[in-house]
């Protein structure tokens, strides 16, 4: 007993940096995106007199001044000046105007120890709107405001759910363009890798070592470097249009820059080592002798690719389109180099939240709806793909 | 492939260099954060190596692209790696207000009087004044362009043009091109009608809108002839036409002009030696040297009067390039750059 | 030997400077079971993947039923080819594994499973047909193998040293099963192996390679029997080689001078000169330990060693310089290492050899 228990904690011992590591940049990171999107606590923690006030309110009569007096008083009490920011950035994103409304109000609120009239301050203070932000965000802790924003939803001052029209809010367009990308950037990924891959596990020695090297080279470079060199060979005067042109195959330049195709050419060159390695590994250990043993059976080389090499080869397929697809999902600086306004992805949005405004709630909400979507399409082809396997 | 057990000892060694470089932070010498490019490598001569022999220590200087919510989480994340950011006034509304910034002496930066009140902020000293204009290359447009009325005419001038991607500065542009004045820009801008003419106004753009997100896209974007016209950031112009001697213009009026500040941030390690720093960049005798590398205007007044001339015309603060032009607000972007975002993405998605 | 079906017409195999097969000529006829043997790096192998079409040869034709088929992709060329590792389809069952070459052909599903069944059941895996190849043993494999090259009634069946993964047990019982399915189905084998106990008990013909040549061809008898060289001799069972020179040659044949004075008679020999070097090729069996001496071919030897084999013993001995191997019976047990005796043979049992 005493060794087999000394075994196990020495296992353990083992794998406490892995666990570590796991919960340190996986698991705690995730949780707290996910808790951020959907709890603000602190409003509801910094403004306990006012919420109590609102909860009484219905939330579309006027402003009366007892719900003035308590939020004059739950703001005389806060002295830390970052819960007043995340509480303005809280609000803020509810409604605008509250960033500059409670700069003002605070400052008011902190000079003068009577009685204050909010409305004198700032008239916006008479308007509905206001309150009710201020009443959404006391009322709980949680809330489902930014997942509902992610996609493209808001809730209504009565509280129903409605869809935001699509000229306030595109995040489902550009969620959608994402994944039309992604894919988009895998297929293409697919089509050269798979080839590259096969001549390169046919070849030896050194042939081969120079084209996984070719191949991997990208991986080395940084990722801005290669998005502005292709840049550089995409634009009208570049290299690739200035070639065509001396080949006398087009006119005028191919519009490469600021589109899909130019987004998709970049991405495919970054990410095209996830699809060829894997695909090469699976294809060295594909027995050398299956292809002739299917020729001698009488499979032309097509066929024999599509009932042999294929099917043996769908692992390393479905892995590298996984790499590529999850990696391609989170890209941001190639679509903002390269591509033009309808090309932007997820990521930049996600950015713009999370940098741009310190939205993290926001920001949290939006990678969870992209992880949502990602692990629906990865539980749909692993689903595809095991029910092939059995077909097989 | 790299065998496992190269990979491990390999992922020890970098484990052990992130050690070591986490205990050099540890005692850290003092930071200095601004915007990167030919614009911070002219600071690091002027300012941060002859301030790094004042102080006997080294400075440090890292570059960032902005974004509150980069300082937001450092300053929330306690003990801060960076002691001094220049900031955007935006930036710099929005960390005051959250206090994400240490409170300025301004005795030591020898009194708020000696500056431009823009310059002037509880959290913050101005450090340049900047401005985004509308650019063009002189040697491939034979008539230039004179207003944004004219960057919105392709028929006059055909060709792709260059914008920020973003609400900020599309908006008020697009309202100057509409014909509302520069100095009622943010009125009109101000009502839900005045966002709508504005949207409606950029409609008609839309087609011929290359959009960029980097300083120096704009200038490439000119260079390449991808467009003929692009908002830009004056000091990157004037600098390009030195160093690679192009031609672009700039079109003063209607510009928008800016203050980027240094700030301290809250708890930061060094904070001391941060004003000090401060102090020193904001001393005239300083200050002046930097118009000379790239045309910013400068917040203090001793030193802005003491431009040469011919420098002098080129910088955003000189009374003719001031006409015409108007200043960010700063108060309605705090308020309102998160929703008007959620709608440009729409609009730019549609 | 009838019309010959397979020829190869002075085919020469090379990589670069490195001739695998050069000059070879060989004739096989309709229905023959022929196998390639000889030491690994020999060029059976080449040869036999010229015939199967996956390698080109360098020079000269390869001819099949009157037509040339060197420039014929594999796929078109209908021969069921049993590689060495089986190389079955992992990812299909063994009935598809089995119907792959029809379903090439583009037989019907519905002729597909009856054609599939005959041949599961004709290597008794009938079974087996919903396993996967990995579900089966090496043996089972190898069955699995033949059927899916028979299913197709293809014109020649080429087979890699189909055998060399199996054990002893197995190896014998598939010996068999080959050899009964040719007889049965009248097909025409070609068979690469380096064994050559496995090439003796199967083959209608064998050739013998070496470096890229063929030493001998003809029938397991004439091969084992009548050794024409000594690498055959040698490669074929075990065999004693005896340097020696002629010194008469009559009508009964030859008389050999052995170092040591010995002399051994030898009952055929084709025109060699008196006093030429040869190479005479005894096999152990053939000699046999008496106790007295008779007129010819009779050598007192001592024994060095004797070594127990079950049905035979094998000797070690030493007459009088010569070294000999013997496959003794069991009866002479009794004579230990450093005792005397005479060893005798047959003149029609030795065999002169080319060196």
């Amino acid at each position: 007993m005493r060794i087999a228990a000394g075994k196990r904690l020495a296992a353990f011992c083992l794998v406490a940096p892995l666990v570590v590591f796991l919960v340190l940049f996986f698991v705690w990171p995730l949780a707290t995106m996910m808790s951020n999107a959907v709890s603000s606590p602190g409003a509801v923690q910094a403004l306990p007199q006012t919420g109590e006030v609102l909860a009484d309110w219905d939330r579309t009569s006027p402003p009366t001044a007892d719900m003035q007096a308590a939020l004059v008083e739950d703001l005389r009490a806060i002295e830390d000046d970052q819960t007043v920011g995340d509480i303005t950035r809280q609000l803020n994103s509810a409604k605008s105007g509250f960033r500059t409304l409670m700069a003002k109000t605070v400052s008011a609120v902190r000079e003068d120890t009577g009685p204050i009239d909010l409305v004198a301050i700032d008239k916006r203070w008479s308007q509905v709107p206001f309150w009710q932000a201020i009443a959404a965000a006391t009322a709980s802790p949680y809330t489902d405001r930014n997942l509902l924003a992610a996609v493209d939803l808001a809730r209504s001052p009565t509280g129903e759910i409605v869809s935001l029209p699509d000229t306030r809010s595109a995040n489902l367009a550009i969620l959608q363009r994402t994944f039309v990308i992604a894919a988009g950037t895998t297929l293409a990924c697919m089509l050269i890798g798979y080839p590259y891959a096969m001549v390169a596990a046919s070849c030896t020695g050194w042939k081969r070592q120079a084209m996984l090297a070719a191949v991997l080279l990208p991986l080395w470079t940084s990722l801005l470097v290669r998005t502005a060199a292709w840049f550089i060979l995409l634009q009208d005067s570049g290299l690739i249009n200035r070639m065509l042109q001396a080949l006398g195959i087009i006119d005028t330049p191919l519009a490469l820059l600021f589109n899909r195709t130019g987004v998709i050419i970049a991405m495919t060159h970054v990410l095209l080592p996830f699809m060829v390695l894997p695909i090469f590994s699976v294809l060295i250990a594909i027995p050398s002798n299956l292809m002739p043993a299917a020729a001698s059976l009488g499979a032309n080389p097509l066929r024999a690719f599509w009932r042999v090499l294929l099917p043996l080869s769908l692992r390393g397929v479905v892995s590298g389109s996984l790499l590529v697809f999850m990696t391609s999902i989170g890209y941001y600086i190639t679509p903002a180099l390269i591509g033009g306004p309808t090309d932007q992805m997820i990521s930049s949005v996600i950015a713009f939240y999370a940098t741009g405004t310190a939205n993290w709630g926001m920001a949290g909400a939006l990678g969870i709806v992209l992880l949502v979507a990602t692990i629906a399409l990865y539980v749909v082809y692993d689903r595809l793909s095991s029910s092939e396997g059995q077909r097989a | 492939m790299m065998k496992p057990s190269r990979f491990f000892k390999m992922s020890a060694m970098l484990a052990g260099v992130l050690a070591v470089g986490m205990n050099a932070a540890a005692a850290r010498d003092l930071t200095v954060v601004s915007w990167g490019g030919n614009f911070q490598d002219a600071q690091r001569k002027i300012f941060f190596e002859p301030f790094s022999k004042i102080l006997g220590k080294p400075v440090l200087d890292e570059s960032w692209d902005g974004g509150i919510g980069v300082i937001t989480a450092k300053v929330k994340a306690g003990a801060p790696n960076w002691d001094v950011v220049q900031v955007e006034s935006e930036e710099l509304a929005l960390g005051c207000a959250d206090g994400l910034y240490e409170k300025i002496d301004w005795d030591k930066m020898g009194g708020e009087d000696k500056f431009l009140p823009s310059a002037v902020n509880e959290c913050g000293v101005g450090h340049i004044v900047w401005t985004t204009a509308l650019s063009y290359d002189a040697d491939k447009l034979k008539t230039a362009p004179t207003s944004w009325a004219d960057f919105w005419d392709t028929e006059k001038f055909p060709g792709k043009r260059g914008f920020r991607r973003g609400p900020k500065y599309a908006l008020e542009f697009a309202l100057m091109a509409d014909g509302v004045k520069a100095e009622e820009v943010y009125d009109v801008l101000g009502t839900p009608e005045g966002v709508d003419r504005a949207f409606k106004k950029l409609d008609e753009l839309k087609p011929n809108i290359v959009w960029w997100e980097s300083g120096a896209q704009p200038l490439q974007l000119l260079s390449s002839g991808e467009v003929v016209m692009t908002t830009a950031y004056n000091g990157r112009i004037s600098g390009i036409n030195k160093t690679e001697g192009k031609n672009f213009q700039v079109v003063w009026p209607g510009s928008i002009y800016a203050v980027d500040s240094w700030v301290v941030l809250k708890d930061a390690e060094n904070k001391d030696a941060a004003m000090d720093f401060i102090a020193f960049t904001s001393q005239p005798e300083n200050q002046v040297k930097l118009p000379e590398y790239i045309a910013y205007g400068l917040p203090n007044k001793e030193a802005a009067a003491s431009v040469p001339a011919e420098l002098k015309k080129d910088l955003p603060t000189s009374p003719e390039n001031l006409e015409g032009a108007i200043p960010l607000d700063v108060d309605f972007w705090v308020d309102n750059a998160e929703a008007l975002t959620q709608r440009f993405n729409a609009w730019l998605a549609q | 030997m009838t019309q010959p079906y397979i020829r190869f017409d002075k085919v020469t195999k090379a990589y670069g400077d490195f001739i695998v097969v050069e000059d070879l000529y060989l004739d096989i006829a309709k229905g023959e079971f022929v196998s390639l043997l000889g030491p690994s790096g020999s060029g059976k192998t080449t040869i036999l993947m010229m015939l199967a079409g996956f390698e080109p040869p360098t020079r000269g034709a390869v001819i099949v039923d009157e037509k040339r088929i060197d420039q014929l992709p594999p796929h078109r060329r209908n021969m069921g080819v049993v590689f060495q590792s089986y190389a079955l389809f992992p990812h299909m069952t063994v009935a598809d594994n089995v119907a792959f070459p029809l379903e090439m052909r583009g037989v019907p599903k519905a002729n597909r499973k009856q054609l599939v069944d005959r041949a599961l059941d004709m290597v008794q895996l009938g079974t087996m047909a919903d396993r996967k190849p990995s579900q089966l043993s090496g043996g089972q494999q190898q069955r699995v193998a033949l059927a899916r090259a028979l299913v197709f009634e293809p014109a020649v069946v080429l087979m890699d040293e189909p055998l060399g993964a199996l054990d002893k047990q197995l190896r014998e019982q598939m010996q068999l099963d080959i050899r009964d399915l040719h007889k049965r189905l009248g097909l025409t084998i070609i068979f690469v192996t380096h064994d050559q106990s496995e090439a003796l008990t199967m083959s209608d013909r064998i050739a013998v390679f070496n470096k890229g040549r063929i030493e001998q061809i003809g029938t397991p008898n004439e091969i084992y029997d009548h050794p024409t060289t000594r690498f055959v001799a040698d490669f074929i069972g075990e065999t004693n080689l005896l340097d020696g020179a002629i010194e008469t040659s009559d009508a009964n044949g030859l008389i050999v001078a052995l170092p040591g004075n010995k002399r051994i008679r030898v009952a055929a020999g084709s025109g060699e000169a008196t006093g030429a070097a040869v190479t005479v090729s005894l096999r152990p069996e053939k000699i046999r330990l008496n106790s007295d001496a008779g007129s010819e071919n009779s050598l007192p030897v001592t024994i060095l060693d004797s070594v127990y084999h079950g049905d035979h013993l094998r000797m070690v001995l030493d007459a009088q310089g010569t070294r000999l191997i013997a496959k003794a019976d069991r009866r002479f047990g009794d004579l230990q290492p450093g005792s005397k005796a005479i060893a005798s043979f047959d003149a029609a049992d030795c065999w002169l050899v080319r060196s």
